[in-house]
């Protein structure tokens, strides 16, 4: 029907290439320059000499500690928000009654909450709890703000099972504790992945919490490690920038070899 | 062999209480999150309306000052100047990337394999943090070693972009937009191959060229995703606070200082808490607003699963 090529979104197409490719571009060359070299020609040059000792220095300047303390966070906050986040859904989706929907209600206003607007009295609670500057006090708050998505998400994939399944094990005498295990978790296996990777998305671009939560060398994680390195490597561009690189290397791993569950995760509630 | 027997006498009572109607887990089950999410979340909300009716510098107990500083935040000249700037990057995001966004994502809704291997490489912003966009970029616009000095004769020869507030405020939403495009593309991608193929096909039919296609069925089609983009860069850009640090650092001056940059430095530049509060409170109020807007008009509260009905 519609196979009469559209030569002007082709142009646009082509544009939008050079908009995303070209800082890409810029990157990776710049990264892989000598520090004495990289001004020679330009970001969009092409490389006169390539190293990777830039990387070396990132890593030598403890970044792995950094990637290490994130990756503890991502899966803290992950498991935190399945561990509380399934069984809400599930009784939000099964239950009956005015409290399970005021609870769905709840957490749908939760999604309006913005981080930003009540860090000061969540900094003064962390630090009530003997929280401060450990990563717990990245994952908890981390993993509160990601519940409404995730309520979200796991709520609209428990409604898409039949009914008939949930009365069939229930006329085989099943409770309530025997079919979210045995259906429940196994038929969400899809809503679960998203909520996995849109969690571990939040703990690793986090910057607020990190930035107000901890302070020391120990606590870091990687986006406040790169804002740091701009102070520490300001002259240092080609290792800045690797360090830049380094920092999206996770995220690309999950993106080659789970892409549907990094799309969806990352449209989270967007997505349904 | 003892829990086959005591469950079998538990459902035993059970079952004479509520015959043979299915069992449903009650409320209790969502305790434990409730009252995680309620400490973490809606105890704080409750929290920074309250600090923002005292003065509290963060080591001593908080005193209480009634409305004073409401009133000192409805007279400050810099919130004035936060709360345009907050609006001024919204409006321009927006505008930028909702258009962009919406022709890309029904460009890449299309299965052609150029298509496809063009939309990978346009998700690839996506790969990296806000903090590493910003840290990038950066560098990317350094006046010096960035691109601006390639592109000296278009700027009219001046490179230093983030060292004056028009060209602070255009870069962040380049920046902004260079990073989140690909997600709104994505949202946009998956509702324009959600609309039945039987439209266009009744439109070709009647003569309706691309364009005509494109606005009167597309678009129509596309209402709800546009509702949920939108929200998405309204409740975004009242809370872009990452990009706003890393990027300028409020500058040129306090220029480019939205609100929640705004807030974070009261707060935990100055030590002024119960000021940062009311800003914190005024955040709260418009992305609550925002959002609330969202829920109404797409429906999520209706509690339906996408499967009905088909």
């Amino acid at each position: 029907m519609r196979r009469r090529r559209n030569v002007v979104a082709g142009f646009a197409a082509f544009a939008w290439l050079l908009v995303i490719g070209v800082p890409l571009y810029a990157l990776v060359n710049t990264a892989i320059q000598p520090e004495s070299k990289y001004t020679d020609g330009g970001p969009v040059s092409i490389p006169s000499a390539v190293t990777l000792d830039n990387f070396r220095t990132v890593i030598h300047s403890g970044f792995l500690h950094y990637v290490w303390n994130t990756v503890l966070v991502a899966a803290l906050t992950v498991a935190i928000v399945l561990l509380l986040g399934v069984p809400i859904s599930y009784a939000v989706v099964r239950g009956r009654g005015w409290m399970t929907r005021g609870v769905f209600r709840l957490f749908l206003l939760g999604l309006a909450v913005p981080s930003q607007a009540v860090i000061i009295p969540l900094f003064l609670l962390i630090n009530r709890l003997g929280l401060y500057d450990s990563l717990w006090g990245i994952a908890l708050p981390t993993a509160a703000f990601a519940l409404p998505v995730s309520v979200l998400v796991l709520s609209g994939g428990m409604r898409d099972i039949s009914a008939s399944l949930y009365e069939a094990m229930a006329l085989d005498g099943a409770r309530p504790a025997r079919i979210l295990v045995n259906l429940v978790i196994p038929l969400s296996r899809s809503s679960i992945a998203t909520t996995c990777v849109f969690t571990a998305l939040q703990a690793w671009n986090g910057f607020l919490f990190p930035l107000i939560m901890t302070q020391s060398n120990d606590t870091k994680l990687v986006p406040l490690g790169l804002y740091n390195f701009v102070s520490q490597y300001g002259g240092n561009v080609p290792a800045l920038l690797a360090a830049v690189l380094m920092s999206a290397v996770p995220i690309l791993i999950v993106y080659l070899f789970a892409r549907r569950a990094l799309v969806m995760g990352l449209m989270g509630a967007g997505g349904k | 062999m003892v829990s086959i027997t005591s469950s079998r006498l538990v459902r035993g009572r059970e079952a004479r209480r509520a015959a043979p109607a299915l069992e449903r887990p009650g409320v209790a089950w969502a305790i434990p999150g409730l009252v995680f999410f309620i400490l973490f979340a809606i105890v704080p909300m409750a929290g920074v309306v309250y600090l923002s009716l005292t003065r509290w510098d963060g080591l001593s107990t908080p005193q209480f000052t009634g409305l004073h500083n409401w009133w000192r935040f409805f007279s400050d000249g810099q919130i004035l100047q936060s709360t345009l700037v907050t609006a001024v990057l919204l409006v321009g995001n927006i505008l930028v990337q909702a258009p962009i966004s919406i022709l890309l994502g029904v460009w890449s809704a299309g299965y052609q394999r150029n298509r496809a291997v063009l939309s990978t490489i346009f998700f690839f912003p996506l790969l990296l943090s806000t903090a590493a966009t910003a840290v990038m970029w950066r560098q990317l616009l350094d006046p010096n070693f960035g691109i601006p000095p390639k592109l000296a004769d278009l700027l009219g020869g001046n490179t230093d972009l983030l060292g004056g507030q028009k060209g602070a405020i255009a870069c962040l939403i380049v920046v902004t937009s260079w990073q989140f495009i690909p997600f709104h593309t994505l949202i946009y991608q998956g509702a324009a191959r959600a609309i039945p193929l039987t439209l266009y096909q009744a439109a070709a039919i009647d003569g309706a060229g691309r364009v005509r296609q494109f606005f009167h069925i597309t678009l129509p089609q596309l209402r709800n995703s546009i509702i949920t983009s939108t929200t998405f860069m309204v409740v975004g850009g009242l809370t872009a606070f990452d990009i706003v640090l890393l990027l300028t650092n409020g500058g040129p001056g306090t220029d480019t200082s939205i609100l929640p940059f705004a807030m974070y430095q009261t707060a935990f530049r100055t030590y002024d808490y119960g000021y940062a509060s009311v800003i914190a409170s005024f955040l709260l109020l418009l992305a609550t607003g925002a959002s609330l807007l969202l829920v109404k008009i797409s429906g999520y509260d209706k509690m339906t699963s996408t499967m009905e009905g088909l």
